[in-house]
């Protein structure tokens, strides 16, 4: 195999390992956002999550039990934060940035004094399919649980865009008070959406620890919450855009990563900005284009 | 305060001081002895004061500019990359412009007053063009304004340290002279009261004065409870939210400034020379229900959290309680205040 082809298929194996957990939590940060709620503690969902599949397998002896584990907590997060803005109506950031302040400390204490050791789920190698030049390892080896993006983008899709339920969430994001009048219940529908964006987001730090990396370490997702909050908006509240943006983001990382090792000189900070810097440019230029919420980030209450 | 918002905060309090110490006795630790080391660390002696007092000043002035900008509707939370442009702009005029003798303090401190409020101010101007929702913006510029730092102190031709001799430059700019940087206050035997401190309080009651007593203050406040009211009344609300917002980035950029120019950092640019003051910061401002003068003794409160924290890390337990301890306490203050109805930022 040429070198160059050799460069570009580890490029791309480490593009879609740096995309896929992203991936997953914009999946449900995507429906969070589509009900009006703009939860900046994805961060925490997946933190906290990493840090539980780790732990949790540890102690069952099973990775795929403590990816499960890392699901559960993760909508745990999920539904500590949709009582306290949805419920209590504390307002969303405040909530978010407490709740990610709060399980970094607590998964960064717990880290140190404990010893969590290494869990890792099985690797899949697709027969056939891997041999194929460039594309083949890069995608037809992986640790499976990546394979759950192929049900649950398409889950996700009918969830919101063809579902009763889905119906009614976008209702609670796009115009709360007219949701409230034919009988929605608005909160309840944007607590409902914060769960799912839990255990989706729970899912995707779960597979960065259990999945691809095998152990937890201090901050471990290191900021990818907020990396997936870029997602959605660069994407404009579209699924689809939003994966792509998960994608780009994901290779600009490789990228990042690999070049230097090649012997190419690279910004890294351009690298790491981009995709800030994308998502403010997305907000700026294609306001017309987006599907943005009307109530996003408002919190609703009737008036009485 | 309705009695349900009182039995939640009640309920965090008791988790904030329970957990943390549970936590501990399940590690393996004592929770007394942790906690005698927090006291010692922050409170114990002139030096642990000191170290408390110095941490207070950045903490008092990020949390009254974000009460600024939370009353008045425009809500603020990019204040740890506001704080990092505000140390960069300092960094930059201590280095090169040729100011003489102690003028060059102001010059430092002005300059990154401008810089960070122009960069807040940058937030304002994209919701006014586009709507786009201020704390999303100004949180992704925090992460703009991390890499704006990294890149200028790994950049020769901008802030990175000049290299000696042989040895590497490291990511970091020179170091300030010294008549750019905050002096003690008197003379007190082992107590630093260091100049900064100063800074904080005046700026937290002129900021008190202008918010409760002048019709600036007046208008902000209206713009916050009921924009639709205060635009009846002729306030042109996003043009209050942005003046609040610059505010706000100004006073952020200037607690860059004092970490820059005080003991806390080696008085150079770093790239982590903004240690999470901007994120406590504005926790401070929420737990002082954005009150200015209220923010005093609260910051005061944080900053012996964070001085006894690093204590409790040299005794062998890791200060990351610290963290859970200002989460929950944050949570406990924020949870009433907005069951009640006439809350600012709910």
């Amino acid at each position: 195999m040429s070198t160059v082809a050799a460069d570009l298929e580890t490029i791309l194996s480490s593009g879609i390992r740096l995309a896929a957990p992203l991936a997953f939590a914009a999946c449900g940060e995507y429906v969070a956002e589509r009900a009006g709620t703009l939860n900046v503690s994805v961060e925490a969902m997946m933190l906290g999550a990493a840090f539980g599949s780790i732990a949790v397998a540890g102690l069952t002896g099973s990775a795929t039990a403590g990816l499960l584990a890392g699901v559960l907590l993760g909508a745990l997060v999920g539904s500590v934060h949709g009582a306290l803005s949805h419920r209590w109506h504390v307002n969303t950031f405040v909530v978010g940035l407490v709740l990610n302040a709060l399980v970094l400390g607590l998964t960064s204490y717990l880290v140190t004094v404990g010893d969590l050791g290494r869990h890792q789920v099985a690797q899949v190698s697709v027969p056939g399919l891997r041999d194929l030049p460039v594309l083949g390892a890069p995608l037809f080896v992986e640790r499976w649980p990546v394979y759950l993006l192929l049900a649950l983008v398409p889950l996700t899709w009918w969830l919101v865009e063809r579902s009763r339920w889905g119906l009614e969430l976008r209702a609670a994001g796009e115009n709360p008070e007219a949701a409230d009048m034919t009988g929605i219940r608005v909160n309840l529908r944007r607590r409902q959406a914060l769960l799912w964006c839990g255990a989706l987001a729970g899912l995707g730090g779960a597979y960065l620890a259990v999945g691809e990396v095998g152990s937890f370490n201090q901050n471990m997702t290191a900021g990818r919450g907020y990396l997936v909050i870029a997602a959605v908006i660069f994407g404009g509240w579209r699924l689809g855009r939003t994966l792509v943006g998960c994608a780009v983001f994901g290779l600009a990382d490789a990228l990042r990563l690999a070049l230097p090792a090649l012997g190419h000189t690279v910004n890294s900070q351009l690298l790491i900005s981009a995709p800030y810097l994308l998502a403010l440019l997305a907000m700026l230029l294609f306001t017309t284009r987006q599907r943005r919420p009307g109530a996003l980030a408002q919190p609703f209450r009737r008036a009485s | 305060m309705t009695r349900t918002g009182a039995w939640v905060s009640a309920v965090i309090v008791a988790a904030a001081v329970v957990l943390p110490g549970l936590l501990i006795a399940v590690t393996g630790g004592s929770p007394a002895a942790a906690l005698r080391a927090l006291i010692q660390g922050s409170l114990g002696d002139a030096t642990a004061v000191s170290q408390t007092l110095l941490y207070a000043a950045p903490l008092l002035l990020v949390a009254v500019g974000a009460c600024c900008s939370a009353r008045s509707g425009a809500f603020n939370i990019g204040q740890e990359g506001q704080v990092l442009i505000g140390a960069l702009a300092g960094a930059a005029a201590g280095l090169r412009l040729a100011v003489p003798g102690p003028a060059l303090l102001v010059v430092v401190l002005l300059a990154a007053a401008l810089a960070a409020g122009a960069w807040a101010w940058l937030s304002a101007l994209m919701n006014r063009l586009r709507g786009v929702d201020i704390a999303v913006s100004t949180l992704l510029m925090t992460f703009l304004a991390q890499q704006v730092v990294a890149f200028a102190v790994t950049t020769p031709w901008l802030l990175q340290e000049s290299r000696l001799g042989a040895a590497a430059a490291l990511p970091q700019s020179n170091k300030l002279p010294s008549r750019a940087l905050l002096g003690s206050l008197g003379d007190h035997p082992g107590l630093q009261l260091n100049l900064g401190l100063a800074v904080g309080i005046v700026v937290a009651v002129l900021v008190a004065v202008a918010l409760d007593r002048t019709r600036w203050g007046f208008r902000l406040t209206m713009a916050g409870l009921n924009p639709a009211a205060a635009r009846h009344a002729g306030i042109s609300v996003t043009a209050v939210g942005g003046i609040a917002l610059t505010v706000s980035g100004a006073l952020a950029g200037l607690a860059g400034a004092v970490l820059l120019t005080s003991p806390l950092s080696t008085n150079r640019l770093q790239p982590d020379i903004s240690i999470n003051i901007g994120w406590d910061g504005l926790l401070v401002a929420l737990v002082a229900r954005n009150r200015p003068l209220l923010a005093i003794p609260i910051a005061g409160l944080f900053a012996v959290l964070r001085a006894g924290g690093n204590f409790l890390a040299a005794t062998g337990v890791p200060p990351y309680l610290v963290d859970v301890v200002k989460a929950l306490l944050t949570l406990a203050f924020v949870a009433p205040a907005v069951l009640r109805r006439r809350s600012v930022i709910a």
